[in-house]
């Protein structure tokens, strides 16, 4: 008996079932969802539940949702707004994220554990309480603010004085609070990349006439590709989707898009229409996944020796 | 006098509590091929690293081509290196990697290409320029190395364990190929090396080490028959070594007595040695004749065949002397029958010549 499981177990169909079971996940909790949403993103709005439907006084398939988006400018609006916050709050965190990254792999080995250990830190906390936390800093009232104005103000004429800075409900919070909340995302693979290169090489370069500064530009930088890619992605898909940071701390007059499916779907009713935008959601950020398991697969295939 | 082209002095260097190199001085000519040699942790790496710059002395000096190093970044050092691991960049083709140090000379773009064309075609590259390291073997990994650091014509070229990643047919040719390019480009060569046999074969000079001290420098003849210590005599080829007592001193002759031959040999005499002195008596192992009739003349020594490998075109024997001690003999396979050959548990006779046995004092 134990000799047939120990068979089955190197036999090829364990191994199939191994590598099956990913695909089968993927198929029950992508695939199928995604099949669904699409067809709702085809239906018609019905008053009733469910809210949507199909044929009788309505079309087949109906493309209204699609059209609306293209000719709504809320819809367009929605979609450059997350997009620019999206991409603002990544670069930031790259700008951020690097060198705390170059830093991590230059320390020594104690340091190094406790500081990712504070990079993760955070994560230990709930993500609404840190929010929460930071509407609070931004508020009219609070410290934080007044040092701010307080520093604003001492820079500033006196003509151009203000009593506070007018922080929250503003696309300045909704990308602060983004770029801290996703920090991590970016440093982590980035951490992991920089790590794996040979400090040799840094030390060839610097033998062959490159000063520093240049080593980093020629040596490390083209090298960390992967990693800044692997985590411009980790943070700009979700930030672009985002709807609790906008819902708290955004401008209500000017929505991110996850705050416009969720509108759709709740307030308004309209499945169909909240299908729509999230499918054309998914295909804006389609292209940059594309790009990152391009880099990710040459990456890889460059370490072959 | 003419300064020499490089020259440490007294340098030493340390890690922590840890010293890595002791008071070396040491002076190497242009043009020259010099090895430093020795076992890991003995301080030679240490040594190449305060060269190219990478570490800077605890106490000492190093000039090169007259100019005191101290405070030189790497990057402002007429010198380049060949790491042990290559350090090719990786997302850099062969072409790029050669010309890396170039962007830092006043060259046209056209000069640039030349040059790394000519490198390339010194090393043999020529095809694999757009290549990327990962997609060349390792010998031709070496060359674009060797290469990379010889495009910006340095006065001194530092190579770090240069034949250690290769294996050993490619060895023996890579060796050959670094000692005709270093002739063509005329640079000055230090090397870093654990492997003797590379050191002999590749050097004009060693400087043998150990924790941390140069031990002795010489001409690979010199360091093999004529080694100061205990230590460079037993680090350089394989010795058999065994005390001894000076017996009596007559010009450059001295009788010793070995209590492991139970007897008295002549042996070339050391400066500064006394009688009633405790000695080292070493013998390499192909200094000694072995024969199964008693030779004439002295150092004459009995002893049994106790192991005998045979490699074909020569044989190593283990002959065990009479005091118990066991000596390794290195013989010739001249004649082709084994007829004549001593065999296991022969009874033989050793002899070798005064000058072949080596005394140390050290």
């Amino acid at each position: 008996m134990r000799n047939r499981i120990a068979h089955w177990l190197q036999g090829r169909g364990f191994r199939d079932v191994i590598i099956g079971l990913p695909y089968v996940w993927l198929l029950l909790f992508f695939f199928i969802p995604f099949c669904l949403v699409l067809a709702i993103s085809f239906g018609s709005r019905t008053p009733t539940a469910p809210p949507f439907g199909y044929g009788g006084d309505h079309p087949w398939i109906s493309f209204v949702g699609y059209s609306r988006l293209l000719h709504d400018e809320l819809y367009i609006r929605a979609f450059l707004v997350s997009l620019s916050n999206a991409a603002t709050a990544t670069v930031l965190c790259l700008l951020l994220g690097y060198p705390m990254s170059l830093a991590l792999t230059r320390v020594s080995a104690s340091w190094r554990n406790i500081l990712l250990m504070l990079v993760i830190l955070p994560f230990w906390t709930s993500f609404l309480l840190r929010v929460y936390a930071w509407m609070g800093l931004m508020g009219k009232n609070s410290w934080f603010n007044g040092l701010l104005t307080d520093a604003y103000n001492l820079l500033t004429p006196a003509g151009w004085h203000l009593s506070s800075i007018p922080m929250m409900h503003s696309n300045f919070a909704v990308v602060l609070v983004m770029v801290y909340t996703y920090l991590p995302f970016m440093i982590l693979p980035l951490y992991a990349n920089l790590e794996r290169l040979d400090p040799v090489l840094d030390e060839a370069a610097m033998d062959l006439g490159s000063r520093p500064f240049r080593v980093f530009l020629d040596v490390t930088l083209p090298q960390s590709l992967p990693g800044i890619i692997a985590g411009a992605m980790l943070v700009f898909i979700p930030a672009a989707g985002e709807l609790v940071i906008p819902t708290l701390v955004g401008d209500a007059s000017s929505p991110m898009i996850g705050r416009v499916i969720a509108d759709e779907f709740s307030s308004a009713s309209d499945w169909p229409m909240a299908a729509s935008v999230a499918i054309a959601l998914l295909l804006l950020m389609v292209g940059p996944m594309m790009l990152y398991t391009h880099y990710q697969t040459k990456a890889e295939a460059g370490e072959e020796p | 006098m003419t300064d020499p082209f490089i020259r440490i002095d007294n340098v030493s260097k340390k890690f922590g509590t840890f010293q890595a190199v002791q008071d070396v001085s040491l002076t190497v000519a242009q043009g020259e091929i010099f090895s430093l040699l020795g076992g890991s942790g003995c301080g030679k790496t240490t040594l190449l690293r305060m060269l190219a710059g990478f570490e800077e002395p605890s106490a000492g000096q190093i000039f090169i081509d007259g100019q005191d190093m101290a405070g030189v970044p790497p990057w402002q050092r007429p010198v380049h290196m060949m790491f042990q691991s290559y350090a090719l960049f990786p997302h850099m083709s062969v072409e790029k990697n050669v010309g890396y140090g170039l962007k830092h000379e006043d060259m046209t773009a056209a000069q640039r290409k030349a040059r790394v064309a000519e490198m390339l075609e010194l090393v043999q590259l020529t095809p694999y320029g757009h290549r990327k390291p990962h997609q060349i073997s390792g010998g031709q990994r070496q060359r674009v190395a060797l290469a990379r650091a010889l495009a910006r014509q340095p006065k001194l070229l530092l190579l770090d364990e240069p034949l250690a990643a290769l294996d050993k047919k490619l060895r023996e040719h890579t060796q050959f190929e670094l000692m005709s390019i270093q002739e063509r480009t005329g640079v000055t060569f230090i090397v870093v090396t654990h492997d003797q046999e590379e050191a002999m074969t590749l050097s004009d000079r060693i400087a043998v080490m150990d924790k941390g001290r140069v031990k002795q420098v010489g001409a690979p003849t010199e360091v093999y028959e004529y080694p100061n210590s205990r230590f460079v005599a037993g680090f350089i080829g394989s010795i058999t070594a065994f005390p001894a007592k000076v017996l009596a001193v007559e010009g450059d002759m001295a009788t010793v007595l070995v209590a492991a031959f139970q007897g008295e040999v002549q042996a070339r005499a050391v400066p500064g040695l006394s009688v009633g002195q405790e000695v080292t008596l070493a013998v390499r192992p192909e200094k000694l004749v072995i024969s199964q009739v008693r030779p004439e003349g002295a150092n004459v020594i009995a002893g049994q065949v106790k192991d005998l490998a045979y490699f074909g075109k020569d044989s190593l024997y283990r002959i065990t002397l009479p005091s118990g001690e066991l000596i390794s003999v290195h013989s010739v396979n001249a004649g082709r029958s084994a007829g004549g050959r001593p065999d296991w548990d022969d009874q033989v006779y050793l002899s070798f010549a005064p000058a072949a046995a080596i005394l140390l004092v050290e």
